[in-house]
């Protein structure tokens, strides 16, 4: 049987939740109902990238790229693309910037500066059949290390390749391995870390659902050349249609005894357990992991001994990101010196990036290392929605930092990013524009990093609720200059005497927007002014007397009643005291009468009103 | 205590989820898991039965359940509300979803509405930040949130 085309619907977690599945229905019952059903094929797939733009889908091999897509589409879909061979026009992707309508995936910009590497599969394959999963050289490294390499040349071939871990420290992936591998125990350990901490991002979830093999793979590779006979999938309960396709693929793999018991006939034996976070960031760090794994509180242990020597259960263990995992089987087949053609000389390879926030593409890209923030943002993510100026960008989560305007250009690189006090992070890459408050997006960072300390030691549990509530302070116009100051300090104090990663990187949203957005700081401390027009305490809503028409929908809406006024006859006014700033009448005005003050004018108007 | 706890269905399928960890190192996580699953949150009674069970000191028990936020110790309503409150939803305006549905449903993030009906909690980060802000209600996602979205996602919800 031939096929003709290939409909790849994608039906990551973004897509899903803008019903792919009603599409994918509406499809299959017109292929039937047309006699396609031999010719045309739908698959599944992971993440494509472009989630805003869901329900995505991809029709091969002529790259046509659906977007928008609605279950009513498919027999328009049907009848003039599958049957006459004309894509439906008004479904591709439009380029923005061309304004033409743009067919093959190629011609998209946000696709054609991407380098797939981990995210190969991701979108192409279906990820609950191995079988595809095999035609696109899947298992093949595995069984190239397992038949024809010795441990150590699988680890050799990983160190050259610099490899760095994608978890977020960068530290080489080779050297890891080595460390394990020279370790001596009864058993060792294989652990992936999929517990993807960062609020904010999603790309290990993204290629553990739409390519769970891979990963895999890297595993069992790195089981053979470090010894180990046992792996876990740690991963966060968030995440079930991960775990679901996880536990389909590790079945479908010990079926075919490529997981197990003598691994392809080679005598080697590995199996993988998934096990479920529940709930705490901490867990991302690497001995908090361990002993969540155990059935333990996530509390981080002393290091050294390092999990290479002294890990789970007492033994040596190699722990790696998910998307390091990624990396495994394509530097094993196509070797060190093509991996190390990609990105820059200390930093080789692709990362994944989720990017969202205030930028036009959100989703999944896949990029060489060394792109500047700007091309991804601008050329990649299409810049800013709504003629809005760009502002910053965050990286790394809470631990990371936010970068501004005049650094886009800088590389994207582990030692680049971290001298802007900044970190590379797991991949997770928000943009804010000038609607975000950097004084507000501090605080937001803080409350989750004070929430998450696991409270074991006390630079950690009791500075980080000191620097929230200075924010806080500042925030609601009680802060002083001082505040700056102390702020300062005490994050420099938490970072030198925190237990482990989590207090040692918390401070830095703080510290990198003291360094970066100090004027921000300033203003909310001096003017009471919120620029953003975020801090609820330094706003105040007021009617406009010319543009009101005294239609009185902002006083119903009001949910404290705060607005009064006479129908028809205008203005209606806002009682300062009353209100709650929650922004309805703002929203809810139909003349755009409603504005919101910060700073100067509205102090004024405050200290009018109270006279 | 066991054998008539052991009569009610649930407590029986949950001693056969123990059972079928017994071969496994440091399972209690993925028990208490099970256990939320079967029970939607985890009292003290079955708390104690996982601790008698496995043989595991109920000190230990509370603190793993208390230490991790996924694992709840009160009924939830009818319907779960998770709002993402991730980074991408904080800067797409998470906090104004928060505050609709405070105003839609009269509860803040960890209350029960007083028919049951609605639970309403956090979470960080759905992986569909590209459609932030994003609440997903039991296992439904909805992204794009604004006012007129909300309330009409509700009304579905509302029986
Ligand atoms: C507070 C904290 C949270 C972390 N969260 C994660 C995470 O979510 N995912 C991850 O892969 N690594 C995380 N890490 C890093 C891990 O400790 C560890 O370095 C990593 O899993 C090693 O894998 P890699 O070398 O492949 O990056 C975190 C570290 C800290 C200190
Ligand atoms: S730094 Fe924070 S999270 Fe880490 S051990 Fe100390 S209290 Fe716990
Ligand atoms: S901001 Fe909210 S509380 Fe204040 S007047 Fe407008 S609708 Fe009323
Ligand atoms: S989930 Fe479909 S494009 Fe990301
Ligand atoms: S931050 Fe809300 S879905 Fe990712």
């Amino acid at each position: 049987m031939t096929r003709r085309l290939d409909v790849l619907v994608c039906s990551g977690a973004a897509c899903v939740s803008s019903h792919s599945a009603a599409v994918r229905d509406a499809l299959s019952r017109e292929i039937d109902e047309n006699g396609l059903s031999n010719e045309i094929r739908i698959v599944e797939t992971g993440c494509m990238g472009p989630c805003e733009l869901g329900p995505v889908m991809l029709v091969y091999p002529d790259g046509a790229f659906y977007i928008h897509v609605k279950p009513e589409d498919a027999a328009e879909i049907v009848q003039e693309h599958f049957l006459k061979g004309r894509p439906v026009k008004r479904l591709l992707w439009e380029d923005p910037e061309a304004r033409r309508i743009v067919e093959g995936k190629k011609q998209i910009p946000f696709f054609a500066k991407q380098v797939k590497v981990v995210l190969r599969n991701c979108g192409r394959i279906d990820p609950e059949n191995i079988e595809e999963y095999i035609a696109a050289d899947g298992y093949e490294a595995l069984g190239k290390a397992l038949t024809q390499m010795a441990r150590n040349e699988v680890i050799q071939v990983i160190t050259d390749s610099g490899l760095r871990g994608r978890g977020g420290a960068g530290f080489p992936t080779g050297k890891k391995w080595q460390f394990v591998a020279s370790a001596t125990g009864e058993t060792k350990y294989v652990v992936c870390n999929g517990d993807e901490g960062d609020p904010g991002a999603f790309m290990d979830r993204s290629l553990l659902e739409g390519d769970p093999h891979t990963v895999i793979e890297g595993m069992t590779i790195a089981a053979y050349a470090v010894g180990a006979s046992r792996g876990y999938i740690y991963i966060r309960a968030e995440y079930p249609l991960a775990i679901k396709r996880l536990q389909i693929a590790l079945g479908q793999a010990r079926k075919m005894g490529l997981l197990g018991e003598n691994i392809l006939e080679t005598g080697f034996s590995f199996d993988i357990e998934v096990r479920m976070g529940a709930g705490a960031f901490v867990c991302g760090e690497e001995t908090a992991l361990i002993a969540s794994i155990e059935g333990e509180r996530g509390i981080a242990r002393v290091r050294p001994p390092y999990p290479a020597v002294r890990g789970l259960f007492g033994m040596p263990t190699l722990i790696n990101n998910v998307e390091t995992w990624g990396n495994i089987r394509h530097i094993v087949l196509n070797g060190a010196d093509w991996f190390r053609s990609i990105g820059t000389e200390r930093s080789p390879g692709t990362k994944v990036f989720a990017l969202s926030g205030k930028v036009k593409n959100t989703g999944l890209v896949e990029i060489p290392m060394g792109m500047t923030l700007r091309e991804l943002i601008f050329d990649i993510g299409g810049g800013i929605p709504n003629g809005k100026k760009f502002k910053a960008v965050q990286t790394g989560g809470p631990s990371g930092g936010c970068i501004p305007e005049k650094y886009l250009d800088t590389p994207i690189d582990y030692e680049s990013l971290k001298e802007l006090g900044a970190i590379m992070g797991s991949g997770g890459m928000i943009v804010m524009d000038e609607d975000n408050c950097m004084v507000n997006i501090a605080k937001f960072f803080l409350e989750f990093t004070s929430d998450e300390s696991c409270g074991q030691c006390v630079p950690c549990r009791t500075g980080l609720p000191r620097m929230l509530d200075i924010l806080k302070r500042i925030t609601s116009g009680n802060g002083t200059m001082d505040d700056l100051d102390l702020l300062q300090h005490l994050g420099e104090m938490i970072i030198e005497t925190s237990f482990c990663g989590l207090g040692k990187t918390a401070p830095n949203p703080v510290l990198s927007t003291l360094k970066y957005f100090e004027d921000e700081y300033r203003e909310h401390i001096e003017e009471k002014k919120c620029r953003a027009k975020v801090c609820t305490d330094l706003i105040a809503y007021r009617i406009d007397e010319d543009a009101c028409r005294a239609c009185g929908i902002c006083a119903v809406n009001c949910p404290v009643g705060a607005i009064t006024g006479e129908l028809g006859k205008p203005p209606y006014i806002i009682d300062e005291e009353a209100c709650i700033r929650c922004g309805t009448c703002l929203e809810v005005c139909p003349f755009g009468a409603v504005h919101v003050l910060s700073g100067e004018l509205c102090n004024q108007d405050k200290r009018e009103g109270s006279k | 205590m066991n054998d008539v706890q052991l009569k009610n269905p649930m407590y029986a399928e949950l001693d056969r989820v123990i059972d079928s960890y017994r071969d496994a190192k440091g399972p209690l996580i993925q028990v208490l898991h099970r256990a939320q699953e079967i029970f939607g949150y985890l009292p003290p009674e079955v708390q104690q039965f996982v601790s008698q069970r496995m043989g595991i000191p109920p000190s230990k028990v509370y603190g793993v359940v208390t230490f991790y936020n996924f694992f709840r110790t009160v009924p939830q309503g009818k319907h779960v509300i998770n709002v993402c409150l991730g980074t991408a939803c904080h800067v797409k305006g998470a906090d104004r979803v928060v505050e609709i549905l405070r105003e839609e449903l009269g509860i803040g993030i960890g209350q029960t509405t007083e028919d049951r009906q609605f639970t309403l909690s956090a979470v960080r980060c759905l992986g569909a930040c590209g459609l932030a802000p994003v609440m997903m209600i039991d296992e439904e996602v909805y992204g794009k949130l604004d006012r007129a979205k909300i309330k009409h996602v509700l009304q579905q919800y509302a029986s």
